[in-house]
């Protein structure tokens, strides 16, 4: 696990960095508590917590019982009694279990008691696609948890996000849900770290500057579109791509001043069509942006059935670089 | 393991004085419950609430064995646990009623009653979701390690929710310093306990986790203060968990719209006859602590105080609409 006591440039892939953000913030907070399953003696089943339970001790790195309702709960008593957890939840699909904690106790709580109490807490939900898990270990459950206020909700799309999100969250006194993509575990990039990588939990930020089109990803949506400029590039078009990574509060101004210079939109998320942030965000462009527009908000999305598990199935449901391409491509010359 | 019906008879420690603001706290939780009520049919009070005249020997009991710096969560019919902590009448009375001035500025309501100042860490709308936060703080009162406990107060139906067991489950696998109170009063709002449930005492329940069950009479508060003080000291002295099961009644319906119809007239009788109040009079009458004459004027006083809170409030304004956009988040 990589360890970083000054601001420097460090490459390591997402698992590392979620690791080494979390690692930090344990020795620079002795309030800081990991609990999850596995998270403890066998570093989590991704591996991302990895040594910590070594350096940190069984007092501060639990493993827990297979109880989501129950440790996620516990994770809210901590938060409003003087620690600051950071619950896993090993597959973000396993909030189906612990939503009343998180919907209706966590989101609300600082709410109803009128202020008494902040909820300093971190959910590390992992979701995602791409690796064979069947329906109900793939999803990212982005639209499951987007109708409540009361929460953060943020979406790290590479290892700089991912080290600087957590680090962020962990010292942000809200409720932070951080979804993490398990198919970019392994991808590498470099950051700052230290006091250096910490990143805001606030904006969408441009990841690449373009003219064509405004397109705008989660997560691993954001890589493929990346590879979907690649693509275009060839043609001569230059789509200018935004990481969404912050889904609440969401804050559209970025891609508003992005649509203002482009013109046109594109969402690409990871996530059913109905109910997605996707269609938050063409709605919120619309309403602020409609005279720039030249021509309706697209939206790609995952179609309207669970994941299914075969490897050609799966591959088809996902929005691949080339399908992304396709569509640029379209709206381009439709335009 | 088998269910513990005996406890330690500490209550004979308390002086005349704890047994008479004992009394004067069960009393106030009547009146404050027969206020609401009459608030309701005046149309002073809207949405819903839970009542619970009838089981003020649980909270009194229980809020008697507790430490300032110790940690609670309520539920939707926590009023009593709230004003026997020492949540002030009057912003308690604002909070229910919609009015500026309440404990929760007018965004908790009647069943989300929390003051923080008080170790009250939240009053829980959805059955059993408090007993999991509840865990959490005896996990934070057992990192701290200063002798905190945390307890959690749940009705006879919260046992057959995954989060009354995951609860259990966790606090003892960790063996965390919390008390689960269980207020057995026989319903699950409007079913009674023997159609959703196999079992006559519920405290067996925690032989599944090898934790301690207790049963006591939920409507002798110095009972109630027995087994629950004893719950308390196994938390303290870093024993772990325990469920008490308080076998009690509630005199009105489930909520404002029920008149609990469902019930036998003898049953409710039966009740009435063991009112957790008129037996704590008796006791102190007969032990010469207090007189008739001296419990009806502490009767009076606290009435009259309680009538002018209640007209207070209904006079009060309404909250400033700015709060309702605040505290949303940080």
């Amino acid at each position: 696990m990589g360890v970083c006591m000054t601001a420097t440039l460090v490459e390591t892939s997402y698992r590392e960095a979620i690791g080494m953000a979390l690692a930090e913030e344990m020795r620079r907070d002795s309030t800081v508590i990991l609990m999850g399953e596995d998270v403890a003696d066998a570093g989590g089943v991704f591996k991302a917590t990895l040594g910590l339970k070594d350096e940190f001790g069984a007092a501060r790195v639990r493993d827990t019982p297979i109880s989501e309702m129950g440790f996620v709960g516990a994770g809210l008593g901590l938060a409003i009694t003087g620690y600051r957890p950071v619950v896993e939840l090993m597959f973000a699909d396993f909030i189906g279990v612990c939503y009343d904690q998180i919907a209706n106790q966590i989101a609300k709580y600082r709410y109803m008691s009128g202020g008494q109490t902040a909820v300093p807490m971190v959910i590390r939900a992992v979701g995602g696609a791409g690796l064979r898990f069947g329906a109900q270990h793939s999803q990212t459950c982005e639209t499951w948890l987007l109708a409540n206020p009361g929460l953060k909700i943020v979406c790290p799309s590479s290892p700089k996000e991912a080290y600087g999100m957590i680090k962020a969250a962990v010292r942000d006194d809200n409720p932070v849900l951080v979804l993490e993509h398990k198919g970019l575990y392994g991808n590498r990039g470099e950051f700052e770290c230290g006091e250096e990588g910490l990143v805001d939990l606030k904006n969408p930020a441009l990841v690449r500057p373009g003219k064509d089109m405004t397109i705008v990803a989660s997560l691993a949506m954001v890589g493929r579109c990346l590879k979907a400029c690649d693509i275009v590039a060839e043609k001569g078009i230059e789509p200018e791509v935004i990481d969404m990574r912050v889904l609440r509060p969401m804050d559209v101004s970025p891609i508003v001043a992005s649509v203002r210079r482009t013109n046109r939109l594109i969402t690409v998320e990871e996530g059913p069509r109905v109910g997605g942030w996707g269609a938050e965000v063409a709605a919120q462009i619309t309403d602020e942006a409609f005279d720039d527009l030249d021509s309706p908000p697209l939206r790609i999305t995952l179609p309207d059935h669970p994941m299914p598990f075969s490897a050609p199935l799966e591959d088809a449901v996902l929005p691949s670089a080339e399908g992304i391409a396709e569509t640029i491509v379209a709206l381009h010359e439709g335009g | 393991m088998t269910i513990q019906r005996e406890f330690s008879n500490r209550s004979k420690q308390l002086c005349d004085d704890a047994l008479i603001e004992m009394y004067r706290s069960m009393v106030t939780i009547r009146q404050f419950e027969d206020e609401i009520q009459r608030c309701f049919l005046k149309g002073m009070m809207q949405g819903t609430t839970h009542l619970c005249q009838g089981q003020e020997a649980v909270s009194v009991g229980a809020m008697k064995t507790l430490r300032d710096d110790d940690y609670i969560t309520c539920t939707y019919r926590g009023h009593g646990q709230c004003l026997a902590r020492g949540m002030p009448i009057d912003r308690t009375f604002l909070e229910i009623l919609g009015r500026k001035g309440g404990v929760c500025q007018g965004k908790g309501g009647s069943m989300h009653l929390t003051d923080f100042s008080r170790g009250l860490l939240g009053s829980f709308a959805i059955v059993g979701a408090g007993l999991p936060v509840a865990v959490g703080a005896g996990l934070s009162a057992q990192l701290r390690g200063d002798g905190q406990v945390s307890m959690t107060f749940f009705g006879d139906g919260s046992t057959n929710i995954g989060a009354f067991h995951e609860a259990l489950n966790l606090a003892a696998v960790w063996q965390l310093p919390v008390v689960f109170v269980c207020e057995n009063n026989l319903y699950g709002e409007y079913s009674p306990l023997r159609a959703t449930t196999t079992v006559d005492d519920l405290a067996v329940r925690a032989a599944a986790y090898d934790l301690p069950g207790y049963v006591v009479d939920g409507n002798d508060v110095l009972a109630v203060y027995d087994a629950i003080g004893d719950a308390v000291d196994r938390a303290r002295r870093g024993l772990g968990a325990t469920l008490v099961e308080c076998k009690t009644y509630r005199h009105s319906g489930h909520s404002r719209t029920d008149p609990a119809t469902y019930r036998e007239q003898a049953e409710v009788d039966a009740w009435l006859a063991r009112d957790p109040i008129a037996r704590l009079r008796s006791e102190l009458v007969e032990r010469e602590i207090l007189t008739i004459a001296q419990s009806e004027a502490i009767g009076s006083e606290l009435l009259a105080n309680m009538q002018e809170v209640s007209h207070a409030a209904g006079e009060a304004p309404w909250p400033d609409e700015k709060v309702m956009r605040e505290d949303v988040l940080v």
